[in-house]
């Protein structure tokens, strides 16, 4: 579904802060795949999937999505076969706009946008049955401006936003980590049973451990701008967090370092 | 100072405001809904007048030359959305480089600095004596509102659209515009050649109702947009909540400006610095979100303050005395 073929990238080249983020990174995921990504400060978690959506373009490689080489393909044309969503909650919706409003955006991801209407009585009546599955008690201000919301809440409308038309590839860019914790968790079941329930192929990064072991069918570890480690199946089942940060130590060589997985 | 002269120069004003009121719904579209602010306006609030006199006095129909008026504007648009989106130069200097090099095609345009085109000579649709004494259809106030109410319905429409939506989501998050797979490029260079077209349609409208082009006229023209875009949110944004309304309460913005500025002239003001106290209440209006955030605190706790201020002083020297 994605190959990524030997990717490279590197910010403020020929500056005091060169820094190589991504460095001849390969990575394939079959159909289905649900992969969380963890790693230090710095390894390239990030850098990678916003490559992999086209914020900026590659030095070098290639990135495939579904046998369609899109690398010189620019950011907002790539989003036809990409669900997204960020970090900060604040980024993934248009705080103006009315949820419903919100939500028919993300209904004509990968369509011409002409002079038909943004949306109609229908579509709206759709996507408040939509929400009221989030059980947040959202579809009662339906086109309640999505500023006015919590970021728990926005987090979940961007999930809803980023999957109501089926990607060919979900990329999660620590969606929970700005959230706290008891919100975070419940964010992450909505992911959970989204991913499971449509069979999509997701790339989860994430800073919690626990969360990348018990989530999905493979734990990929990035240092350096490169994978270190990829883990499946039933050997991702039986690992620990101790067998992470041992393995991690192994590979890499040194210790891990990330302050917020460190923390939680 | 009589009452009765500034009664009679009320119908001017709210002409005045009315014309500038389509000009601030153009300002509206980039500084509200595209948030970017545009100056090229001060530049277009000239070329559409320019091309709409030239035309009429070759002869042309008033509607063929406000047509071209309009396509005049939304070209300068489109090249300060080229400057700014395919160039990178930053939105106010793109905006700032269209608006001087207008200049020199506005100059070419009127071919001089000023060109008349006196009403009882062409077919104009709009002009000073129509203001008063004229069957209601004629009338210059019942003309531009019509214009209004029209481009306001247009507006209303086109950004419930899904074009439209997608320019009001470019306006509002980039970056999830592109997630969503918003070609944000394209949709600011068009908001910026519909507010441009605006505004030079407002620049056809006006420079029939004055009776000539000059090509000063669009000196300082973003700042009265910005007056009645924020005139207009601060008196209405209570009651009204509506995209369609909102647009009105711009207009009615721009017809509170002029009519203000005509009790202050009427009042003796020295009409040398009306441009000078126009800035002096913008940026005040602009300031205020921010004067009420970072002062307005200042000022309900002074008394606390005061006395903290004392306390910690006494507790100081008390420390010192110690010593």
């Amino acid at each position: 579904m994605l190959e990524v073929v030997g990717i490279s990238k590197t910010f403020n080249k020929g500056t005091v802060n060169e820094k190589k983020a991504l460095d001849k990174l390969s990575l394939k995921l079959e159909e289905g795949d649900f992969v969380t990504v963890i790693g230090g400060n710095g390894a390239g978690k990030s850098t990678m999937l916003n490559a992999i959506s086209g914020v900026f373009s590659v030095d070098e490689g290639d990135i495939l999505i579904d046998g369609l080489n899109v690398t010189y393909m620019s950011e907002f044309r790539r989003a036809k076969y990409l669900g997204r969503v960020f970090q900060d909650p604040m980024m993934g919706t248009a705080a103006d706009m009315g949820i419903d409003e919100n939500l028919a955006l993300a209904a004509r991801r990968g369509k011409l946008r002409g002079l038909g209407r943004g949306i109609s009585a229908k579509e709206r009546e759709s996507y408040r049955e939509l929400v009221s599955t989030l059980d947040l008690g959202l579809e009662n201000r339906i086109t309640s401006k999505v500023g006015l919301l919590s970021g728990g809440q926005r987090q979940a409308i961007t999930l809803l936003m980023a999957t109501l038309k089926q990607p060919k590839l979900l990329l999660l860019d620590e969606h929970t980590a700005a959230l706290d914790p008891k919100t975070a968790a419940k964010v992450l079941e909505t992911t959970n049973s989204i991913v499971n329930g449509n069979k999509l192929t997701t790339l989860m990064i994430t800073h919690n451990m626990k969360d990348a072991i018990v989530t999905g069918n493979r734990l990929i570890m990035m240092n350096n701008g490169n994978i270190i480690l990829d883990i499946k199946g039933e050997d991702k089942k039986k690992l620990t967090v101790d067998d992470l940060l041992q393995k991690f130590a192994v590979a890499s060589g040194e210790e891990f370092t990330n302050d917020r997985a460190l923390l939680s | 100072m009589e009452l009765v002269d500034l009664i009679n120069a009320l119908p001017g004003a709210v002409a005045q405001g009315l014309f500038w009121g389509i000009m601030a719904i153009g300002v509206y579209i980039t500084y509200k809904v595209l948030d970017v602010a545009d100056l090229t306006v001060d530049g277009t609030m000239c070329t559409g007048g320019a091309v709409c006199a030239v035309m009429m006095i070759a002869g042309h129909n008033v509607w063929v030359s406000m047509a071209c008026a309009v396509a005049a504007g939304a070209l300068a648009g489109l090249f300060t959305g080229i400057f700014h989106v395919t160039l990178g130069i930053p939105a106010i200097l793109a905006g700032i480089l269209s608006q001087l090099g207008l200049y020199s095609i506005n100059l070419k345009i009127i071919g001089k600095a000023n060109e008349a085109l006196p009403s009882h000579v062409y077919d104009v649709l709009v002009a000073i004596k129509y203001n008063k004494n004229v069957p209601i259809t004629e009338n210059t106030i019942f003309i531009v509102a019509i214009f209004t109410i029209v481009i306001i319905a247009l507006l209303y429409w086109f950004f419930g659209t899904s074009l439209g939506c997608s320019i009001r989501a470019t306006g509002s998050n980039q970056n999830m515009s592109r997630a969503q797979g918003i070609n944000t490029k394209f949709n600011t260079v068009l908001g910026l050649m519909i507010s441009n077209g605006l505004v030079a349609l407002s620049s056809a409208l006006y420079t029939q109702y004055q009776g000539f082009t000059d090509i000063n006229m669009g000196r300082g023209a973003i700042v009265i947009g910005l007056a009645a875009v924020i005139i207009g949110g601060v008196v209405f944004e209570r009651i009204f909540k509506n995209f369609a309304l909102r647009l009105l309460s711009v207009s009615l913005g721009a017809v509170i400006y002029y009519i203000v500025l005509q009790i202050v002239i009427w009042m003796g003001f020295d009409t040398d610095l009306l441009k000078l106290l126009s800035a002096i209440v913008v940026a005040l209006f602009l300031a205020f979100p921010y004067i009420k955030k970072e002062y307005l605190p200042v000022l309900f706790s002074i008394k606390k303050r005061i006395a903290i201020r004392k306390n910690n002083k006494a507790a100081l020297s008390a420390k010192g005395g110690a010593k």
